[in-house]
């Protein structure tokens, strides 16, 4: 039983179900530096909206020490709009100063899940279980509840959320993916 | 200083010479500093009027013209006119009040997040929160409106800012400017210019697809040497009116959904379409994949997002049009062993036949009603060659442009990608205020008329003499049209009445002459009454037959080759 997402999970919403794209469909990453200023996502998305172009997660932080600048990942579904397309017109944009383009070959990606189940004395030790086999953490521990926490690849994400379907979830946040180009070895 | 000042001054430094405006709670403080400032400022009677004329400025100079309205209302009245700049790529520089920064977002009153609202029709937009950042941002919403892509910005100034003390200062350099994601471009990629120089040799049924950006880049003389040089014959879309003489051999008009059978069709024959500032509008293109099929294409334009946007170019090349039609010329210099295109004489012969068979046509019969045709035929021969002719959104637009002679570049305002009405009266007055030493005729439809033209009292009391003649059919004609080809007739709220206003009263009511016309033997002697007339803004009444339509005509949704062109012409084709 999984419990309806929670209203207050404004990047679920972002992110649709905030699954990884399922294998085949056309997705890319996007890198983009902007500048740190009132408004910026704002018109990211009012952009992505505006030109019909679909969003599958998005993340954004600041991206140096004296936060000039912000990094924003975004998962674009490239059967939407041609990704040149999509890139030309975020390049517009006055505050978007670069844009790096990963295809997820040349990327590692990691995204964070935090999720909160509600247990009984049967499933609390089941789902600690589960936490440790995917290598992630317990962060609060209530009563009749348990708030979980991991980060890896999104389809670890997945396979994770898929497992704990099996449990009452009673909240659960991704974060959306966040990702850098992979590194060359020679 | 205070702010206002600073804002005043920074408007001064860009060599701003007149903004278009009307005060309020919000910018009162940035009012006071204009009494003493050398821009002149003009009071219009609607901020959507101070928008329009300041497109009508822009356009008819090429310089970026500038308007300055109050917070709330007066900025939500502004959001039209900057629509429409968004759209044709116009410079515009609008400055808005706001309220103090401790009141945003409380709902004060005359509040309205205009950076918010604006965001998606302007280049960029700043909402001021420092008074230190005035000058910067002033020189940077300058720099961002005319360079590049030009566009619309807003600079929204809350009141306490304005109130603020600063020290002066004034950016020097575009690294002052704080601009780190904007690099436009100017220059073409030698290599693309290489493989178009190679296009064009090749062609055997080329066309240059000329649209507005050639006027943006200042680029027709450029155009005139490379159409010269090549025998390449020439369409100008409707925001390209006055990119190319008319009266150039090689000039076929305008393409497009009411463009000249000729320029539609060479364009769907063509092999190769050398799209220079243009950006392949579904206006022109009609259905998009039946368009020009066997056209490869050539597509220079500043912006690289439009290279592939709707049409994806054989060679595609971001820059400059002048820049790029530059470097063309030299590439082309450079391969002088070999012939810069082939014979092009079987295709000249083709395109001289469509136009001996459909040139522009209406009927015209003795004793009927005024044609609206005739009367743009007829201010056409009574104006100076280079008179700025402004039109609103609909028939009238389109006669305009088809049976003007645009003969020099940024000679022709009208409301392009937007299709905004009531543009005329406002956009005609901005333009005589940019060049006052020009005729202003704006060309109007009734409907539009009615929309804005309450700014006639703006151009009598500022003593700007446009002439606005109005093609009064008592319709919004083009629905009409529409609602007769392709909704059984089936007229739904288009009548407008030819009387109702009163429009030589309405005139006189706002300091103009007006002049009514009724019959096909007034419109000579009305022309050649309000060209004598050059102190004060003049209206003439034509009353125009209500069944004319706009010919040729492509349907929307439909093939560039299914064009309509006017009954007779097809009866005569048949025969």
């Amino acid at each position: 039983m999984t419990a309806a997402p929670s209203p207050l999970s404004p990047l679920h919403a972002v992110g649709g179900r905030g699954r990884t794209p399922a294998p085949g469909q056309r997705h890319h990453i996007l890198s983009v530096l902007v500048e740190n200023k009132a408004g910026v996502l704002a018109r990211v998305a009012g952009l992505f909206s505006r030109r019909g172009f679909n969003i599958y997660s998005l993340a954004v932080a600041p991206t140096d020490e004296d936060g000039h600048f912000s990094r924003i990942t975004i998962v674009v579904d490239v059967e939407s709009a041609p990704l040149e397309q999509v890139i030309m017109q975020l390049d517009k944009l006055i505050n978007v100063v670069s844009i790096g383009e990963l295809s997820p070959a040349e990327a590692v990606e990691r995204e964070l899940v935090l999720v909160t189940v509600a247990v009984g004395p049967t499933e609390r030790s089941q789902v600690i279980q589960l936490v440790g086999v995917f290598g992630g953490e317990v962060v609060s521990v209530g009563a009749d509840r348990l708030t979980v926490m991991l980060a890896g690849r999104p389809e670890k994400i997945d396979d994770f959320e898929g497992l704990l379907e099996h449990y009452d979830v009673i909240e659960l946040q991704r974060t959306g993916r966040v990702a850098l180009p992979k590194l060359d070895r020679h | 200083m205070t702010g206002a000042q600073a804002l005043i001054k920074s408007l001064e430094m860009q060599g701003v010479d007149v903004m278009f405006g009307l005060p309020g709670g919000a910018i009162l403080p940035v009012y006071d500093p204009i009494i003493d400032s050398s821009i002149r400022h003009i009071l219009v009677r609607h901020e959507q009027g101070a928008g329009h004329m300041a497109e009508g400025y822009a356009l008819a100079t090429g310089r970026p013209g500038v308007a300055i309205v109050t917070s709330g209302p007066g900025a939500t009245n502004i959001v039209t006119p900057l629509a429409n700049a968004y759209m044709d790529s116009t410079p515009l520089v609008v400055v808005s009040g706001q309220v103090a920064t401790g009141s945003i977002g409380t709902d004060a009153f005359q509040e309205c997040d205009i950076t918010g609202v604006t965001m998606g029709i302007t280049k960029h937009n700043w909402l001021i929160k420092d008074v230190d950042d005035i000058p910067r941002v002033v020189a940077a919403a300058f720099h961002v409106a005319t360079t590049g892509r030009p566009g619309p910005v807003l600079i929204d100034l809350p009141k306490d800012i304005s109130n603020a003390q600063m020290e002066w200062y004034w950016p020097t350099s575009l690294d002052e400017l704080d601009l780190p994601g904007y690099h436009p471009l100017t220059f073409g990629d030698p290599f693309l210019i290489g493989q178009a120089v190679e296009l064009i040799a090749q062609a055997r049924r080329p066309v240059l697809y000329v649209g507005g950006g050639v006027l943006k880049a200042r680029a027709a003389e450029a155009l005139r040497v490379l159409a010269d040089r090549t025998g390449i014959p020439v369409v100008t879309t409707l925001m390209a009116r006055g990119a190319f003489p008319d009266s150039h051999p090689q000039a076929l008009g305008m393409p497009g959904m009411h463009g000249h059978y000729t320029a539609v069709t060479a364009m769907q024959k063509s092999d190769l379409l050398i799209s220079l500032g243009a950006r392949f509008d579904d206006r022109v293109t009609g259905k998009i994949s039946a368009f020009a099929p066997e056209a490869k294409v050539i597509h220079v334009d500043i912006d690289p997002a439009e290279l592939g946007k709707v049409r994806v170019p054989d060679v595609g090349i971001a820059g400059d049009c002048r820049q790029v039609i530059g470097e063309m010329l030299l590439a082309m210099d450079a391969a002088a062993d070999r012939p810069v295109v082939q014979d092009l004489a079987s295709w000249w012969r083709q395109i001289d036949e469509w136009r001996e068979r459909f040139p522009l046509y209406y009927e015209d019969v003795e004793g009927g009603a005024i044609k609206p045709q005739n009367v743009v035929e007829q201010l056409r021969d009574a104006a100076p060659e280079d008179t700025v002719v402004v039109a609103g959104v609909g028939q009238h637009q389109m006669w305009a442009s088809q049976y003007w002679k645009f003969e020099h570049p940024y000679t022709w305002v009208n409301s392009g990608g937007a299709g905004t009405m009531g543009f005329a009266v406002p956009a005609a007055i901005g333009a005589k205020v940019g060049r006052p030493d020009r005729t202003v005729w704006a060309i109007d439809g009734d409907g539009c008329f009615q929309m804005t033209a309450q700014e006639l009292v703006t151009a009598s009391s500022e003593q700007i003499p446009v002439k606005i003649a109005i093609l009064n059919n008592a319709y919004l004609g083009m629905v009409r049209q529409w609602q007769e080809m392709f909704y059984e007739e089936r007229y739904s709220e288009v009548y407008l009445s030819p009387d109702l206003p009163d429009y030589v009263k309405w005139a006189e009511a706002m300091g103009c002459v007006g002049i009514k016309a009724e019959t096909p033997e007034d419109v000579g002697p009305a022309i050649e009454k309000a060209n004598a007339i050059d102190d004060r803004p003049v209206v003439v009444d034509f009353r125009t037959d209500a069944r004319e339509k706009v010919y040729p005509m492509v349907a929307a949704g439909s093939s560039n080759d299914d064009i309509v062109v006017h009954p007779d012409q097809l009866k005569a084709a048949a025969r």
